[in-house]
């Protein structure tokens, strides 16, 4: 691995140009002289194009990816990524069609995107889906503002709480806070469920939701679910899913069958598009027939003969423009669901992801979707297994598809979680989660994935045990990991005290000055 | 067993017998026993043949920017994408990654976001960007939001009519739970020192799109005196390839800038995914949503990127958080870092020259025709507006006949402005597409 890789701006060399650009081919125009940028784009670098691919290429190779290791962080489903999802939302009537082109010139996108609703719809047990929200978190607030309006719209103003686990992501609390509401956090119980007496006591009139991970961020199916949904409904509330660990249950279970109203969906994890270095995701949300009215628009249907003709879930304006020529019945067209919330980002979705997870559901159907959530729980029980009595889980208990451990080593008490997952580094293998979920001391939170196979995780669980083996011999080892990457434990405090965000030569200069190297 | 899950039967045997169940259904028994294993009715699954050619089928359905000419803008721009930039995003080092939130082993995806966020900087003349946004109406939302946290007290925002449609619906959407009230928008006509007028001292924050959605550009810097007057932000939405010759946010004063992203290396994609870009000035840098990038150094002395100033965030602040994002649009930003250094100083305004020649030449030449006004609105870089001598939809109907997608129906979005239309003119609509689509027009009035 390359030690330096300079900053591009450093790379940078007067004249030079990184693209061929067409020559203008007509009369040039004046243009508004008090309008002009005054800096010259002094601060834009000057490269040809094999420098920058170099650049590019140099700093990639210093990360760790599902490409080159098993990343088993817990919650994030880092599951390989197909190539063929890459070849396909390539396609030219894909990654070139412009959004606003119309439904004549789009009827193949459309009716991808019709399909992914209804497979999604299936998979998750929920009778309507939108497909627009852009990550998990949006298809949080998505359903929170969801929520809203339908207690809204049934004259009831009085629900002002949402209720999380203290186990829950933190965008569950933010998502709420976000949409207006008081946040009222639920306890877990011995087992790692929903403490119900603590649930009874923060239900009320005020309740507008309880939002549930299930499996939760413990890594465990919910015992109680029918029982908490059943409490929730009965407060007058709703059941939000959070959708984060869906790939433990495909073909186990459906949310919509469960009591949930609403789930999101991350593409980005379940249907394995990819994460990309932390984007694009794609949160697309299903729910319930009753909640259908008010999801964001716009949604896909086909052209009903008639609008009192479409199903319930479907009914809605048309968004095409008053005066265009109506499409043929049967066709695939936009709508906007009657009550509907509103947009919630530009366009129609991530749809660039929309057609890789259409792609993964189409390529291994409903027995291979049932088959990733066993392995994933069998690889997950596997690793639990094989390191519970090094590591003790943090609940006894047989897990979905990922098991949360403690780093707290009887043989070495001074030793944490961060110092084992730094160590796992110089094994070559990417850390697991550390410090979450919140109500675990240490807590090394290991999501292996069902793509990754018995030799590796094997060598994953080996190394573990090693690391365990070498904290008690020689703990300093272990505070000092890691020693193989390119760089080493940083100074995190440092960085937030004297805040770089940005290039600045100066800047540089004096840091090269003060020693540093790069 | 599918081509992606590597466990052999001999393996599961095995990994049973270490868990200590006897069959992997036993490890389900948690699920309520009337609710596990459901059926799922979905089609057949399909070979990776069979599948190339059901995807193949499904996308020469769609028109593209290979197949047709596209005039078309409003949002999403047919701009160049050097082909260096794809090969960059296919690294299964970038794209397979996940989050950088290990410093020591996700150098590559740091260093790249912050040489976005200072390339950004760069372009924009603002302090300070973010990792990203989801596109740039929820950037612009959000620019709302945090102007909210800012400025305390005011709970008033007021936006120009001339603001993308999309973007003020999705303000709308994301602010409906809490108590702000979004104005200035009301009379589509409002020019922008009427709208500036409405800004009061409750008011947080003044919002305004330059070029505006009508591809009008404006000079903002008295907007900004008339914001700041009032004690209010100046929020300003800008179109990043414009900036390779026109006035940048950071001359016009503004307190937070966002951009749609999407024009510097990322395809049109059907609307998404998109790079919400998010700046602001140094003195609000805590206040920012999302992850930002910054330096510091290693126990070995070497210069390191990590993520920083994340006290602001959901995962440690939850309720308290300047906001929920969590995954961005990460990858995107990596598309953009990578088409700033390819384009560079003088690329990006040969860009912004080939799109304002062209987009001029086109509205000279279809002024000239009979029952067509191009309508004047003040200087515009890329876009401007047409008025048809018939409803639009009939006029885009003919034009997709000659293999022409036509401009943007403004009769459902600004009703007073009649039969019109927004065309839009970049680097790729060569002169004899023009002649082309002033030739079509010509035949369809």
């Amino acid at each position: 691995m390359h030690n330096h890789e300079p900053p591009i701006f450093e790379l940078s060399g007067q004249g030079k140009i990184g693209v061929n650009l067409p020559q203008i081919d007509v009369p040039q125009s004046d243009l508004p002289a008090d309008l002009l940028r005054t800096d010259d784009l002094a601060g834009l670098p000057e490269l040809t194009e094999p420098e920058v691919i170099r650049h590019y290429t140099r700093i990639s190779q210093r990360n760790f990816a599902i490409d080159t290791t098993m990343v088993s962080l817990g919650s994030c489903t880092m599951k390989y990524n197909s190539k063929l999802h890459e070849e396909a939302a390539r396609l030219p009537g894909f990654a070139a069609a412009h959004p606003l082109q119309g439904e004549e010139l789009s009827q193949g996108a459309l009716q991808l995107m019709y399909e992914l609703q209804a497979y999604l719809g299936e998979i998750s047990g929920f009778d309507a889906v939108s497909l627009q929200p852009a990550a998990g978190a949006q298809g949080e607030l998505t359903g929170i503002l969801v929520f809203r309006a339908y207690h809204l719209d049934r004259g009831d103003h009085e629900r002002v709480e949402v209720l999380t686990p203290d186990s829950a992501h933190g965008t569950n609390p933010a998502t709420a806070a976000m949409a207006g509401y008081r946040v009222v956090e639920v306890k877990s119980d011995a087992r790692g469920n929903v403490d119900l007496e603590d649930l009874k006591r923060k239900l009320s009139p005020r309740t507008a939701a309880l939002m549930l991970t299930n499996p939760n961020t413990l890594g465990l199916f919910e015992e109680h679910v029918v029982e908490v949904t059943r409490l929730v409904h009965e407060a007058g509330g709703l059941m939000y899913g959070d959708g984060a660990n869906f790939n433990a249950i495909l073909g186990i279970a459906k949310p919509g069958e469960l009591g949930f109203d609403f789930m999101h969906y991350n593409l980005h994890k379940t249907f394995t598009t990819p994460h990309g270095g932390g984007g694009p995701g794609s949160g697309a949300v299903g729910c319930t027939a009753a909640l259908a009215p008010f999801l964001p628009a716009p949604r896909v249907r086909r052209v009903p003969q008639t609008d009192q003709a479409s199903p319930p879930t479907e009914r809605g304006a048309s968004l095409r423009p008053a005066n265009a020529a109506p499409l043929p019945e049967g066709a695939y067209e936009f709508f906007v669901p009657e009550k509907s919330i509103g947009r919630m980002k530009t366009f129609h979705g991530n749809f660039g992801m929309l057609v890789r997870a259409w792609t993964y559901i189409r390529s291994i159907g409903a027995a291979g979707l049932r088959k990733v959530s066993e392995t994933a729980v069998l690889n997950a029980n596997y690793v639990q297994a094989r390191l519970k009595h090094v590591y003790p889980a943090a609940v006894e208990r047989t897990c979905m598809h990922e098991t949360v451990l403690q780093g707290k080593l009887a043989m070495a008490p001074e030793v944490r979680t961060l110092d084992i997952a730094k160590r796992l580094i110089d094994y070559g293998f990417h850390p697991p989660t550390v410090y979450f979920p919140l109500i675990v001391p240490e807590a090394l939170m290991i999501e292996p994935t069902e793509t990754e196979s018995k030799r590796t995780l094997d060598a994953f669980c080996d190394a573990l045990l090693a690391i365990a083996e070498e904290a008690a011999r020689d703990p300093e080892m272990l505070k000092r990991a890691p020693t193989t990457t390119p760089v080493r434990r940083l100074d995190e405090v440092r960085a937030a005290r004297q805040p770089i965000l940005r290039y600045d030569p100066a800047v540089f200069a004096r840091l090269r000055e003060e020693g540093l190297q790069f | 067993m599918t081509h992606y899950i590597p466990i052999t039967d001999a393996d599961r045997a095995e990994m049973l017998k270490t868990i200590g169940v006897e069959r992997l259904t036993d490890l389900f028994e948690a699920v309520p026993t009337d609710h596990r294993f459901p059926p799922l009715r979905l089609p057949d699954p399909l070979s990776e043949p069979e599948l190339r050619r059901e995807l193949g089928r499904l996308e020469r359905m769609n028109a593209h920017a290979s197949s047709h000419m596209i005039f078309l803008g409003a949002g999403a721009y047919n701009h160049f994408v050097p082909a260096a930039v794809d090969q960059i995003l296919r690294r299964g080092e970038f794209y397979t990654a996940y989050t950088p939130y290990q410093p020591e082993v996700s150098q590559g995806t740091l260093q790249a976001i912050f040489e976005y966020q200072s390339l950004i900087c760069a372009l924009t003349g603002m302090d300070v960007a973010n990792a990203s946004h989801y596109d740039g109406g929820t950037a612009l939302a959000e620019a709302a939001i945090m102007a909210i946290n800012v400025v305390r007290g005011r709970r008033k925002i007021v936006v120009a009519p001339g603001v993308n449609p999309q973007y003020r619906a999705v303000m709308r959407t994301l602010l409906q739970g809490v108590d702000v009230e979004i104005t200035g928008d009301e009379n589509p006509e409002a020019s922008l020192a009427e709208v500036a007028a409405l800004v009061d001292q409750t008011t947080a924050a003044l919002v305004v799109q330059s070029p505006d959605f009508f591809g009008v550009l404006h000079d903002l810097r008295p907007l900004t005196t008339a914001a700041h007057a009032a004690g209010a932000l100046m929020v300003a939405h800008f179109d990043p390839i414009a900036l390779g010759l026109f006035q940048t946010p950071g001359e016009a004063g503004a307190d937070i800038a966002t951009a749609e992203g999407q024009p510097l290396g990322v395809g049109l994609s059907f609307g998404g995914p998109y790079l919400g870009i998010f700046t602001c000035r140094q003195q609000y840098v805590h206040k920012i949503a999302g992850r930002l990038v910054g330096v510091t150094r290693d126990v070995e002395n070497r210069l390191a990127y990590v993520l920083t100033l994340r006290a602001r965030e959901q995962d440690i602040r939850r309720e308290r958080a300047t906001s929920n994002i969590c995954t961005n649009q990460g990858l995107m930003a990596l598309a953009a870092a990578v088409y700033l250094s390819l384009v560079g100083r003088q690329g990006l305004r040969q860009v912004a020259e080939l799109c304002y020649h062209r987009a001029h030449y086109a509205a000279a030449q279809i002024a000239q025709l009979p029952g067509y006004q191009v309508l004047d609105r003040g200087p515009f870089f890329k876009e401007f507006v047409v008025r048809t001598p018939r409803p639009v939809g009939a006029i885009n109907a003919a034009l997709r006949e000659q293999g022409i997608i036509g401009g943007y129906d403004l009769s459902g979005d600004y009703p007073h402005l009649g039969d019109a239309m927004l065309l839009c003119v970049t680097e790729m609509n060569s002169r004899a597409d023009i002649d082309a689509l002033a030739a079509a027009l010509r035949a369809v009035a």
